[in-house]
């Protein structure tokens, strides 16, 4: 289930490109990185931490890691480091990154 | 300024002094112990938590067995501990490799285990595996390792959490802990001793275990001792935690319970530099993807250095000062495999008990032909 985002979108949206996130279709104003774009488009937890606690973007300038996500299969991604392109494949990690990469379910 | 007497005053706390700390508190002693300053350095705070026997005292047989003790003895240890802080110090001993690419340095190696394996009998075992048949058991091993050496004796903990459940312990069973207790002076006075920290507070005790790690040569001259130390650099990577186990334990590679992957084992003589240097990690990573190539993907989130205590000789000191019988030296690199010792059977040889281990072969006398050099 969804909450409502927090995070309000500007009036006048740029241009917008089409990405997943785990599969479903998310549109992202061009420009923004991974987690604002996680965050514009819901306020749900971006990751599970280890232990399972979620967690979602925090400092959005690359220090806190906690917007890990998976980028087009390349595991423990920070989302406020990456910019958003069209196509890109998103999926939430759940718990730590697998050996060889992938996806994260459980 | 002065502050209280003890009984007997440890000088340093970590590991080893702590190990050393609970066995005389267990033993009926009162005990306080000194810990160094933050940026003292500290072994205790950056070494790899491996509980180690392959390789230990192959051409020293007291050190081999001493270390084949202590060893057998860590699962007591660790449930002890857990008992008496709650905590669990994430003991594994299911054994442990060493990964060699190198076919002169794997068959020296084999023959050191086989001098290791004469002196401890049946108190020991190893397995010398070839390459191919390591990648048949262990199918992600790369083609550039040419074999290796396996016992299933050893082990590893998590390091960290070892100091902090001693210091818990040492708490719990009464003693005291001053810590940014950086001892500068140590004299011997009227059957006791007067210590002297940095911010000039003194303390007497009527004995004392110097177990100073790299701070243990700037005070053992002044009580009688001619042990000096000195620092070996190691440097270890540490990766993004893993959602799977790494298939196998070895004294260069292993994976922190936590998830983690730690990279190490070099040794570098930089003085008291415990910088890292890239060369260092880039050798340490390329190693690691020539054991493990699906490492190669895996990110290193953290790197240092650290320095190791090591004696002349590399083996541990037990000594009592030939001036001051009341003070006693305690130093060895290996502080974590030995702690379920230090923190029983020395406490015994320190309190002079009858039935105390003979550590006369760990005394620094052997030390005395290269003095005189």
């Amino acid at each position: 289930m969804k909450i409502a985002s927090r995070f309000l979108t500007p009036p006048e949206p740029a241009a917008t490109i089409q990405l997943t996130l785990d599969g479903e279709p998310v549109t992202a104003r061009a420009g923004d990185t991974v987690a604002a774009a996680l965050l514009a488009h819901s306020g749900d937890a971006s990751r599970l931490t280890a232990r399972g606690a979620p967690r979602t973007a925090f400092c959005m300038m690359g220090v806190c890691f906690d917007c890990l996500v998976e980028v087009d299969g390349r595991p423990n991604c920070q989302g406020c480091m990456v910019q958003v392109r069209d196509g890109m494949v998103l999926r939430r990690q759940r718990g730590p990154r697998k050996l060889m990469g992938g996806a994260q379910d459980a | 300024m002065a502050s209280g007497t003890s009984d007997i005053a440890i000088i340093g706390g970590g590991v080893v002094g702590l190990s050393t700390a609970l066995g005389l508190l267990r033993s009926g002693r009162q005990v306080t112990v000194f810990d160094g300053a933050d940026m003292d350095l500290r072994a205790s705070q950056g070494n790899f938590g491996l509980v180690w026997l392959q390789g230990k005292g192959a051409d020293f047989a007291p050190y081999a067995e001493w270390t084949r003790d202590a060893v057998a003895a860590w699962p007591d240890f660790a449930g002890g501990l857990k008992d008496l802080t709650g905590t669990d110090v994430a003991l594994d001993q299911s054994g442990g490799f060493e990964f060699f690419t190198d076919s002169e340095e794997f068959s020296d190696f084999a023959a050191a285990l086989g001098r290791q394996q004469a002196v401890l009998g049946n108190r020991f075992s190893h397995e010398i595996v070839s390459g191919d048949d390591l990648r048949r058991s262990h199918p992600g091993i790369g083609p550039d390792v040419v074999g290796a050496s396996f016992c299933p004796l050893d082990g590893h903990v998590n390091p960290l959490r070892l100091l902090q459940v001693l210091r818990c312990a040492v708490l719990g069973a009464g003693g005291r802990l001053v810590t940014d207790a950086h001892v500068v002076d140590v004299q011997a006075s009227g059957g006791g001793f007067d210590l002297t920290l940095r911010d000039a507070t003194r303390v007497t005790a009527e004995r004392i275990v110097l177990c100073a790690g790299l701070g243990t040569s700037a005070l053992a001259g002044k009580l009688g001792f001619r042990t000096r130390v000195r620092p070996q650099r190691g440097e270890l990577l540490i990766t993004e935690k893993l959602a799977e186990r790494l298939p196998f334990l070895s004294s260069t590679i292993r994976q922190v319970d936590e998830g983690g992957v730690q990279i190490g084992g070099t040794k570098a003589d930089a003085g008291p530099d415990d910088s890292e240097t890239l060369e260092v990690m880039a050798g340490l990573a390329r190693h690691a993807v020539q054991v493990f190539p699906a490492l190669a993907d895996v990110r290193v989130v953290r790197a240092w250095g650290a320095l190791r205590v090591m004696s002349p000789d590399g083996y541990p000191v037990y000594a009592r000062s030939r001036l001051h019988p009341d003070a006693h030296l305690v130093t060895c690199h290996s502080g974590v495999t030995l702690a379920p010792l230090h923190a029983t059977a020395l406490a015994d040889w320190i309190n002079g008990s009858v039935d105390a281990p003979n550590l006369e072969a760990f005394d620094e006398n052997r030390f005395a032909l290269s003095d005189a050099a």
